[in-house]
């Protein structure tokens, strides 16, 4: 029927059941595509502002953490243009926690379907990422314009950097949730143990502080182990690519590199690496639970 | 092509078991005590669904499966598509697979019919070009075509069921597998159901039916397997399948 018998005489036996993971998915592209349709539309059913609530709540946050920051802590009188500094931080904390809830999730969500129809399961929290994405973007797109208010000048590499960072956090936070998105079908723990990783996030990584203020309060060695965690480089480029072309950061002809923490760019190499192999471990992982999902949930 | 199945292997079965557990330990702190404790005992009760099962289906062929509640009809269903995994043996299948195995699994209630006719036949393994190219005819068989781009959660469960089936009937897979949702809606839709699935079994789709109602399975299936504690008991033409089961039947 489908296809015709000499094509299907063709095709040998295979068991049923299994794929070859993420690398499956560029064929259900279009699956993927009303996947994240579906779910965009489910988060913001019976809301009467929609999507601009991924504006307005990382303003919000912004604003809060401003002040607080900024203003009581003081942390913007040694910072120059220190709100740009906080949100392009921010925004890379946010995506990753992002990424984090909704693929942590999407798997017992989705339960209705794992455990009726098979598909490549890599599929739910695949769709989750590009959800998360598309609540990224306007908060970039705020980011740009406030950094364009303090006179920002990125270069290709400071773009580049920008770029390094989202795919770092991509890498290392579709890792996670895959193997806890697994985890979450046999143990639903699995939720709270990344709520308290989420919670952290925001403090492994130079957001609020710079990298030189726990290079002061660390020993070397742990220094190190803080510089290679791929949150706290992704953050690090997030400021070579937003803060760091900005008015008043590089003063007298200083180059942007010379800002960033001592051999930076073999962290973001070791950084990108961890990243990758969380994301191969996670998938691994996924791999080796899904062929109970069906029976558990 | 008619009816007669020919030499072309689409799902076999070898030696399969499958077991669940019964009870589900839902906390990491009962498992880690059980497991401090020496990992006495087991955690869960298992039951078995599937014992060794063995069967072969060929292209063409319309296969009831019958038997009692828990005789591992569903369970193979759910083996030939994927979604389980067999303990123990094998299971082999030939080109794609799709079917109706929970009417509206597929459907959101927040979508309009028509983004759950594309949902739903994407994840039934549709491409893009198809159903466009079988939209129409989509809406057509499920008579909704004045409510389509109506969000679904307006809908009667009858229309939500008509609107899942057709999609279903439409998605033309090279094994179609149908779990205890033939009959749909209210009664002229029911045979019209009917209809198509005869239809569709005598263009030779293989199809592979699990069903309560043994007078309707008999009028779509030819071919009729008997499980029973999750073994075949009884394999042959459907008429005599549906005699052997009523035979067996507990007074």
């Amino acid at each position: 029927m489908a296809s015709s018998d000499v094509e299907l005489a063709d095709e040998p036996l295979r068991p049923p059941g299994h794929s070859i993971g993420l690398l499956a998915l560029p064929r259900w592209r279009f699956l993927l595509q009303l996947l994240v349709k579906k779910e965009l539309r489910v988060r913001y059913r019976g809301s009467a502002l929609g999507m601009l609530w991924s504006y307005v709540k990382p303003a919000v946050q912004l604003l809060v953490y401003y002040i607080a920051m900024g203003r009581f802590l003081r942390l913007g009188d040694s910072i120059p243009s220190y709100v740009v500094y906080l949100f392009s931080g921010m925004v890379m904390i946010n995506f990753f926690n992002e990424i984090l809830s909704n693929t942590t999730r999407s798997i017992i969500f989705n339960a209705a379907l794992v455990g009726k129809i098979y598909l490549p399961r890599e599929l739910f929290p695949v769709s989750s990422v590009w959800v998360a994405f598309v609540h990224v973007v306007p908060q970039i797109v705020v980011l740009i314009i406030g950094a364009l208010l303090f006179g920002w000048r990125p270069g290709l590499l400071s773009l580049l950097g920008g770029v390094m960072a989202l795919l770092i956090i991509c890498a290392f936070a579709l890792g996670i949730g895959l193997a806890f998105a697994a985890f979450n079908v046999f143990f639903r723990d699995a939720e709270n143990l990344i709520e308290l990783l989420m919670m952290v996030a925001i403090w492994l990584s130079p957001v609020f502080y710079q990298w030189h203020m726990v290079a002061d309060a660390f020993p070397a060695w742990l220094f190190t182990i803080y510089q290679l965690n791929p949150l706290a480089m992704a953050v690090e480029l997030s400021h070579y690519c937003f803060w760091m072309p900005t008015n008043g950061v590089l003063t007298g002809g200083a180059d942007a590199a010379s800002l960033m923490p001592p051999h930076w760019v073999l962290g973001v190499a070791v950084s990108s690496f961890i990243a990758l192999a969380t994301l191969v471990l996670g998938q691994l992982i996924f791999h080796r639970l899904e062929g109970k999902f069906a029976q558990e949930l | 092509m008619n009816q007669t199945s020919n030499d072309l292997i689409m799902a076999q079965l070898s030696g399969v078991d499958k077991q669940f557990d019964l009870r589900h330990t839902r906390s990491i702190k009962e498992y880690v005590v059980w497991w401090l404790t020496g990992r006495k005992g087991q955690l869960t009760e298992n039951f078995k669904a599937l014992d060794a099962l063995s069967l072969t289906i060929h292209q063409g062929e319309s296969v009831a499966l019958l038997g009692f509640n828990g005789s591992g009809k569903s369970t193979t269903l759910k083996l030939v598509s994927g979604v389980m995994l067999p303990d123990a043996g094998s299971v082999a299948v030939r080109g794609r697979i799709a079917g109706l195995i929970e009417v509206g699994a597929g459907m959101h209630p927040d979508l309009t019919g028509r983004e759950n006719v594309f949902l739903n036949g994407a994840i039934l393994g549709m491409t893009q070009e198809q159903i466009d190219e079988r939209f129409d005819s989509i809406v057509e068989f499920s008579g909704i075509e004045k409510f389509i781009d109506t969000e679904v959660k307006f809908y009667s469960s009858g229309m939500y069921m008509r609107l899942a089936f057709s999609v279903a009937v439409h998605s033309e897979p090279d094994i179609f597998l149908v779990d205890e949702v033939l009959a749909v809606g209210d009664e002229p839709f029911q045979r019209k159901c009917i209809a198509k699935m005869r239809e569709l079994r005598d263009a030779g789709q293989t199809l592979v039916v699990v069903s309560h109602d043994l007078e309707l399975i008999k009028s779509i299936c030819h071919r009729g397997i008997v499980l029973e504690h999750g073994k075949v008991v009884h394999d042959s033409e459907i008429g005599e399948a549906v005699d052997f089961l009523r035979s067996s039947m507990p007074d």
